[in-house]
């Protein structure tokens, strides 16, 4: 198995990214701030208008470093690509049966299927934690109802139709979201889900939950030789990312979401840490997006089970898997897809 | 087969191919690991052919490094590590050479002879091309086992030559239908480099579709 490497996060931008020898070194106004080997790295994320030398660019492709750059808020800008990993054929076929509707629905129904199931278990777990602040027979009956869209999205063969689904079930766990935060109620609550931009300080740091674990899965997949702007669920749409979306769908909720909300009730977040613009957007301070990054690394060297594995991987590593189980069910050698259903 | 360069597998791929068909497929058809094989066999190649333009000259012996070489029959194309050319009535002209000599094809390997046969088809499909090139016999060639510190001398035999057509004729139909043979579980696992991206323990797996079944109704 692929080994979890540390990712460096540039968050201030004015600084510059050069190479010196196998060392990715920082520099602020020409002074050293930091040197960093770079076989230590599986990825490097900058913020801003940070720089960076082609020279390292060119070690990055090499050596399989994703650089990425993002702007301060975190929206995706550009990512350094070496030479496309051969396996044309694995391309070809993604791209045949993306083509194809119906075939295409046999795999997006996986990742649907995937998306509820672990929705599902958000709450059943939540009304196990905290049986005494949440309602109970509300999260149970919206489980019920989950569990009964599960069985329906197993029959479904169209895109349209998954998609109505898929909708439902998030309007359902959406309602129940906002009982999931414990603390500081009267700073963070969920009344439903707004982005470009977010309108409070949960869908602040949900979108930029989504914008790292998008990041995560494109990279994997193109790791895996798999196109990730070419999507089964997720239509073609120019510099949109849609397979890397379809295969986060199964991993929002148990990623991002519960990620979020413990940031919020470990306290490790507070309304400090964010800034309301004159148009209602709010925007997160550098200082809270440095804690949301730290968070995040320690995130993903928790080690979990993977459900269809059955081996011990961190949960870093979760894209890179389900990338690699996709691309084996591409090639026929699954058959089917199978989702990371979390418990 | 048809001059096709384009069509041409790796002579190398014999190795591959014999230990394990999947292997070879995910390697050659696939290309998961292309670069690695191609910066491998470079740094490979590179160490004893520092200078693949100078021709050494000792006695009666010439030797070429790094030689280039290709065979329409098996549509295969690949560099063998040395060629001596040795002085021999009854051997060949070769360009810039007023002797005639018998071409012998000597491959490195790093370790130590392998229980399988697949150096020696390597070397006789080296031995094949340089016959087909040259209008020549090779009868002869040599393995250089690293590990041994010396050579072995390996007769080109007419079995062998039989063994490397099938199986580059093999090869050619599962490239042509860019087919990846399923997963043959074995002891040789365990030394696959490719391990990580064939997964062979997906196979003993359930299916996924009981997988999904079982978990949405647990």
């Amino acid at each position: 198995m692929k080994k979890l490497l540390n990712s460096l996060f540039v968050t201030s931008p004015d600084v510059y990214l050069s190479l010196n020898g196998e060392n990715i070194v920082v520099k602020k106004e020409k002074e050293r701030i930091g040197r960093v080997p770079l076989h230590n790295l599986e990825a490097v994320y900058t913020f801003g208008y940070s720089g960076a030398s082609p020279s390292l660019m060119g070690a990055c492709a090499e050596k399989d470093i994703s650089l990425v750059f993002l702007t301060k808020n975190g929206r995706f800008l550009a990512r350094v690509i070496g030479e496309s990993k051969g396996n044309v054929v694995l391309r070809k076929t993604q791209y045949r049966i993306s083509d194809d509707e119906q075939l295409s629905a046999t795999i997006a129904r996986n990742f649907i299927i995937g998306k509820i199931y672990n929705n599902k278990w958000i709450l059943e777990r939540a009304t196990r934690d905290y049986s005494l602040r949440i309602d109970v027979s509300l999260f149970k009956e919206t489980s019920k109802r989950l569990s009964e869209t599960i069985q329906e999205v197993g029959s479904v063969r169209d895109l349209d139709l998954l998609r109505g689904y898929e909708g439902q079930a998030a309007i359902m766990y959406n309602k129940v979201f906002d009982q999931m935060i414990l603390q500081q109620k009267e700073d963070f609550f969920f009344k439903g889900r707004n982005r470009r931009p977010p309108l409070d300080n949960v869908n602040a740091m949900l979108s930029f939950a989504y914008t790292l674990l998008a990041n995560d899965v494109a990279t994997a997949l193109e790791g895996v030789g798999l196109d990730a702007y070419v999507g089964f669920l997720h239509r073609d749409r120019p510099g949109r990312a849609s397979l890397a979306l379809d295969v986060m769908e199964e991993l929002r909720g148990v990623y991002a979401d519960r990620f979020v909300i413990s940031l919020i009730n470990k306290k490790v977040v507070n309304n400090n840490d964010f800034v309301a613009k004159e148009n209602g957007a709010v925007i997160m301070t550098d200082q809270s997006r440095k804690k949301f990054l730290k968070a995040w690394q320690d995130k993903k060297q928790e080690k979990i089970k993977h459900p269809y594995l059955g081996e011990k991987i961190s949960w870093g590593l979760v894209p890179h898997v389900q990338s690699m189980l996709l691309a084996r069910h591409l090639r026929g050698d699954l058959d089917e897809y199978p989702p990371f259903l979390w418990k | 087969m048809d001059s096709n360069e384009e069509a041409d597998l790796l002579l190398s791929g014999i190795q591959h191919f014999q230990f394990c068909k999947r292997q070879w497929a995910l390697i050659h058809v696939e290309q998961q690991w292309e670069e690695n094989v191609r910066t491998v066999e470079g740094q490979h190649i590179h160490k004893k052919a520092d200078q693949p333009f100078i021709k050494e000259k000792r006695k009666n012996k010439l030797i070429v490094r790094a030689l280039p070489v290709q065979s329409d029959e098996l549509g295969a194309t690949g560099i063998c590590d040395v060629v001596e050319f040795i002085e021999d009535k009854d051997g060949v002209p070769i360009q810039n050479s007023k002797e005639s000599y018998v071409p012998v094809p000597v491959e490195y390997k790093r370790g130590k002879p392998k229980k399988d046969n697949s150096d020696i088809l390597q070397l006789t499909a080296q031995a094949m091309c340089l016959e087909e090139m040259l209008l020549c016999e090779v009868s002869v060639g040599y393995i250089f086992y690293n590990e041994l510190k010396h050579r072995v001398e390996i007769p080109i035999t007419h079995l062998n030559k039989v063994k490397v057509r099938q199986m580059f004729r093999e090869m050619h139909s599962y490239f042509d239908d860019r087919h990846t043979p399923k997963v043959k579980t074995g002891p040789h696992c365990k030394s696959c480099s490719l391990q990580n991206v064939c997964l062979p323990e997906l196979m003993k797996k359930q299916s996924v579709s009981k997988y999904i079944e079982r978990k949405i109704n647990e």
